[in-house]
């Protein structure tokens, strides 16, 4: 199929909304806090793009082929900088990621039934009889 | 290191995401949940790992490093926290994502602009993603500054603030077209400092008792930025992950919007509480009774007679930390075999679920804990019902009163009980400036004071009965 990467990203963009839209109507509210923690962790996806932007080789002049390139000045600093600005992206992504699943892991330990999982159902013929 | 083909990694990517959607329906039921919490942690491990393995990606000490210190905060931080500093610490933590997305755009200007000649298509992303993420930044750390008490909850309203936000907007969006047929990195300065002002301007006129949409919203924010840093790089995963969360946090406001009755436009706008309400608030009042009050022994003596008694937790007990007293209260209730329930309210607290996940710090079972449309059939059979610390959400007026300001709103209908107990620390009304009319019905007393306290001497009182 001929269409742009655009176009794809778009209907991922559309895709994930209505999956999201589903799977979260679905989540208890009682559960409502330990959701706003998770997908603060899972935000941290943006560390993807942060390694990409922290991890690629400084290019030097000797390997430039376009025009641009070569017109350019200061090719090393800028490079340098955006490796800079990637890698504090990666650690603050990091301390979601960490941070954000540990909590949520947190507050779901926290969360017991009434009883053992075996006493509900006789609980439930109990009140039925 | 490309040991996987791109469409590999694809299909891989792929599976992460999937991991992930399936960890947010784990959250469906609180048996499922901790399951649900792993396989997230698992598709994000898996995106990282492919990170890793992209071919551009070289300098792995840069890259480890980061991660390294990231998680030598983080995991500390989400370890010491204590659980009532939990709406901050999110609010914070949103604020994190918001600037890594914002970093992400400048870094890949300032790398691109250098090595190729930057296409329109990308300097669109980039200008969209730098000013999400830092809209996100700066409303997160206000927000959470409002929510530890640093910076004052009550909101601050200047004349012109709707003016000078439509302002802003209206620049941002001039200097990402200016941006985009420039390719200007003073263009894109501009985005950035436009972007971190309007949040600051968004989030300050909105009052503490509106936080739950707040930090809801600042959550979505943080997914769309994710999701614009996918388009930015191409890489579908982050823009799939991207929307679930931008979709969640966008229902999580709609849910506390519709619990408040109010649209989400006039939360953001902050309208509540000014002086316009107050005065329709007029007359709600019944004629000017004051309301009686009760003391410890009366309710514990109430309490040893009941059988079936309710718990309406609000905001004042978060700030009480009464969730320890009120589960030892329980447990002297149980061994009295008096029936005791929770009744939540969807916007109790300052964030969504907060009253939830109180209880739950103090070991008190879930499934004790109802929701609103649950229980409101059941307060008609309660022998008492214990109100800590809530107000506009057991107003009777938003069912009676059609010119109150919170007229249709879903209420808990706790006066329908045949004695209700109100543990409160002043007469004076909640945060939206209502009379309650409960408060002066035959069947209801005041008990003044912190809910802490109050529920410590009540349990004390019973036990002596």
């Amino acid at each position: 199929m001929d269409a742009s990467l655009l176009a794809w990203l778009m209907v991922v963009l559309v895709l994930g909304s209505v999956i999201g839209y589903f799977v979260v109507w679905g989540v208890t509210p009682a559960l409502h806090t330990p959701l706003m923690a998770v997908t603060n962790a899972i935000s941290g996806i943006v560390v993807v793009a942060a390694i990409l932007v922290a991890g690629p080789a400084i290019v030097g002049p000797e390997s430039c082929t376009t025009l641009a390139c070569t017109q350019a000045t200061g090719l090393g600093f800028w490079q340098w900088a955006a490796r800079v600005f990637g890698f504090l992206a990666v650690a603050l992504c990091a301390v979601n990621i960490f941070g954000g699943f540990a909590i949520t892991a947190r507050m779901l330990a926290m969360y017991k039934p009434r009883s053992t999982p075996a006493a509900n159902p006789e609980r439930k013929a109990e009140r039925k009889a | 290191m490309n040991l996987l083909g791109p469409d590999l990694t694809l299909m891989l990517g792929l599976l992460a995401g999937v991991l992930c959607v399936v960890g947010l329906q784990g959250l469906s039921h609180p048996t499922t949940a901790r399951r649900g919490n792993l396989c997230a942690m698992l598709g994000v491990g898996l995106a990282v790992v492919l990170a890793l393995l992209h071919p551009s990606v070289q300098a792995y000490g840069w890259v480890l490093a980061g991660l390294a210190v990231g998680a030598a905060v983080g995991i500390p931080l989400a370890r010491r926290t204590p659980l009532t500093a939990l709406p901050q610490l999110v609010a914070m933590f949103h604020s994190l994502v918001g600037l890594a997305a914002g970093l992400v755009a400048v870094g890949m200007f300032m790398r691109h602009d250098v090595l190729d000649v930057l296409q329109t298509k990308e300097t669109l992303e980039m200008g969209v993603g730098a000013a999400i993420g830092l809209i996100t930044l700066t409303g997160s750390v206000l927000a959470a500054l409002k929510l530890q008490g640093v910076v004052s909850g009550t909101p601050w309203r200047w004349v012109g603030r709707h003016w000078l936000n439509l302002g802003l907007a209206v620049g941002l969006v001039l200097m990402c077209a200016v941006f985009v047929a420039t390719h200007s990195g003073w263009a894109l300065a501009l985005i950035c400092l436009l972007a971190l002002v309007l949040g600051v301007t968004v989030v300050a006129p909105i009052g503490g008792a509106d936080m739950p949409v707040v930090v809801s919203m600042l959550n979505s924010y943080s997914g769309w930025a994710a999701a614009a840093t996918g388009f930015m790089l191409e890489q579908p995963l982050l823009v799939l992950v991207g929307a679930l969360v931008g979709v969640s946090g966008a229902i999580l406001s709609y849910v506390m919007c519709h619990a408040m009755q109010r649209s989400f436009v006039s939360v953001i706008l902050g309208g509540f509480g000014s002086a316009g309400t107050e005065a329709a608030a007029v007359g709600t009042t019944d004629g000017g009774k004051a309301p009686q009050l009760a003391g410890v022994e009366d309710v514990a003596y109430r309490l040893s007679e009941a059988e079936r008694v309710i718990v309406v937790p609000g905001y004042g007990m978060a700030v009480a930390q009464a969730q320890h007293a009120v589960k030892s209260l329980m447990v002297t209730l149980g061994e009295r075999h008096v029936e005791v329930l929770f009744a939540i309210h969807p916007v109790a607290g300052r964030m969504p679920g907060h009253m939830n996940v109180l209880l739950a710090e103090a070991d008190i079972p879930y499934d004790m804990v109802l929701e609103l449309d649950d229980v409101n059939p059941r307060f008609a059979e309660a022998d008492v019902v214990l109100i800590l610390g809530a107000n506009d959400v057991v107003n009777p007026a938003a069912q009676t009163h059609k010119g109150s300001p919170i007229y249709g709103m879903p209420v808990l209908e706790a006066w329908h009980a045949k004695q209700v107990y109100v543990v409160k620390r002043s007469h004076r009304p909640g945060y939206a400036g209502v009379d309650n009319p409960l408060f002066t019905m035959d069947n209801c007393a005041l008990v003044l004071g912190d809910a802490k306290d109050v529920v410590e001497k009540i349990g004390t009182a019973l036990k002596a009965a």
